[in-house]
């Protein structure tokens, strides 16, 4: 646990540097997170087997346990809108019509798109969405 | 005793404790309503605790920076948890070598229209420039968003709240859309619901199914790049 967090912690001080030193436009928790694939996936070339190891059970944990209450860790930020209640006023209809429509045009049009090509390009899908069993 | 009670919320309110502990709660009972309510989208636990948490403020009349303080704790574990997105990545790594041209595609698509649609929507129903600027990056996550908002000239504040607002809709409205569209594979409700809603539309996919929490994550990675890349051009092109 104690090593996974440190493991976790390292990646994204390194994407942090990475950032900071090539200026490029992405946050260093991205660059953090493509490391930590990149480690794992060169991890699974090591030998052990056709697919190689399996995520280490530490880093499973605390990884799932991290994401499982994800939506916690965006509360503060979103407690800021108490700083642009004036704004967010003002321009009330605006924000909220081009909010709405625009994130349900992109959710409609990524979706249409992703299912049409994953079909196009033979990737069929190994398991199918049950619309009985609770509908997300 | 009043005052003994003035003295102790005196200490409360400028220690660290208080801020971090009622987001705790907040969330924890929104998350009991969520779970009460029949896992149903519409009753979004971010909403309900950043509603609270706002009246509270208010009612207190208590400084965003005070509260922040004490929150901060809870802000600063989104790093390691976007770093810890790998590991479901990681372990949907047959599904995703199967799709990753389908993948790359979808999400450059979804990346501009989210962009595009939302600043043309805002700018024809007559929303500021600053409005507009913060409003381009508003489905990428958070931290960088407000680096993109800062490099082509909106708020970066601003933008984190849009950035919050917009992925609570994803979240509560997204699944709906699905199901209207007739959407089965698990793979394109993820790969959407992260590319629209970033790390809150994620947050909800990983609970749902482990297949579109992982092509929500996915989403939600390779949106910020191709945001962070792409939109400072356009920026300069549209707005000059």
């Amino acid at each position: 646990m104690l090593g996974a967090i440190t493991l976790l912690l390292i990646c994204q001080l390194a994407g942090e540097t990475i950032q900071m030193v090539t200026g490029v436009p992405v946050p260093g928790p991205v660059i953090g997170m493509a490391l930590l694939f990149a480690g794992l996936v060169l991890r699974r070339r090591l030998p052990g087997g056709d697919d190689g190891p399996e995520t280490p059970a530490a880093l499973d944990q605390t990884a799932h346990g991290l994401l499982g209450h994800l939506s916690l860790l965006f509360v503060p930020a979103g407690v800021g809108v108490v700083l642009y209640l004036p704004l967010v006023a003002d321009e009330w209809l605006a924000i909220s019509v081009s909010l709405v429509a625009s994130t349900l045009i992109t959710i409609a049009l990524t979706a249409v798109l992703m299912a049409w090509l994953a079909r196009l390009t033979g990737a069929a899908e190994t398991e199918e969405f049950d619309r009985e069993s609770g509908a997300p | 005793m009043t005052r003994d009670l003035h003295a102790l919320w005196v200490y409360l309110a400028a220690s660290p404790l208080l801020g971090l502990t009622v987001t705790l709660v907040a969330y924890q009972a929104g998350y009991w309503l969520y779970r009460k309510s029949g896992h149903n989208p519409l009753v979004n636990p971010v909403l309900i605790a950043v509603v609270a948490l706002v009246a509270m403020l208010k009612l207190t009349a208590t400084d965003y920076l005070v509260y922040f303080e004490g929150a901060q704790f809870v802000h600063f574990l989104l790093g390691p948890a976007t770093v810890a997105l790998a590991v479901p990545l990681y372990q949907q790594l047959r599904q995703l070598r199967k799709s990753l041209l389908a993948v790359l595609v979808s999400v450059v698509a979804g990346s501009a229209t989210a962009a595009a649609s939302a600043v043309g929507i805002a700018w024809a129903l007559g929303a500021s420039r600053e409005t507009l600027l913060s409003l381009a990056p508003k489905s990428v996550t958070t931290p960088i968003a407000m680096g993109i908002a800062e490099q082509i000239g909106g708020l970066p504040s601003l933008t984190a709240v849009l950035v919050i607002l917009t992925g609570m809709t994803g979240a509560m409205l997204g699944p709906w859309t699905l199901n209207l569209l007739r959407i089965g594979d698990w793979r394109a409700r993820g790969l959407a619901v992260g590319v629209a809603s970033h790390g809150i539309g994620t947050a909800r996919a990983i609970l749902v199914h482990p297949v579109a929490g992982a092509f929500a994550g996915l989403a939600m990675g390779l949106n910020g790049v191709a945001t962070a890349l792409l939109l400072p051009l356009l920026a300069t092109w549209v707005f000059g």
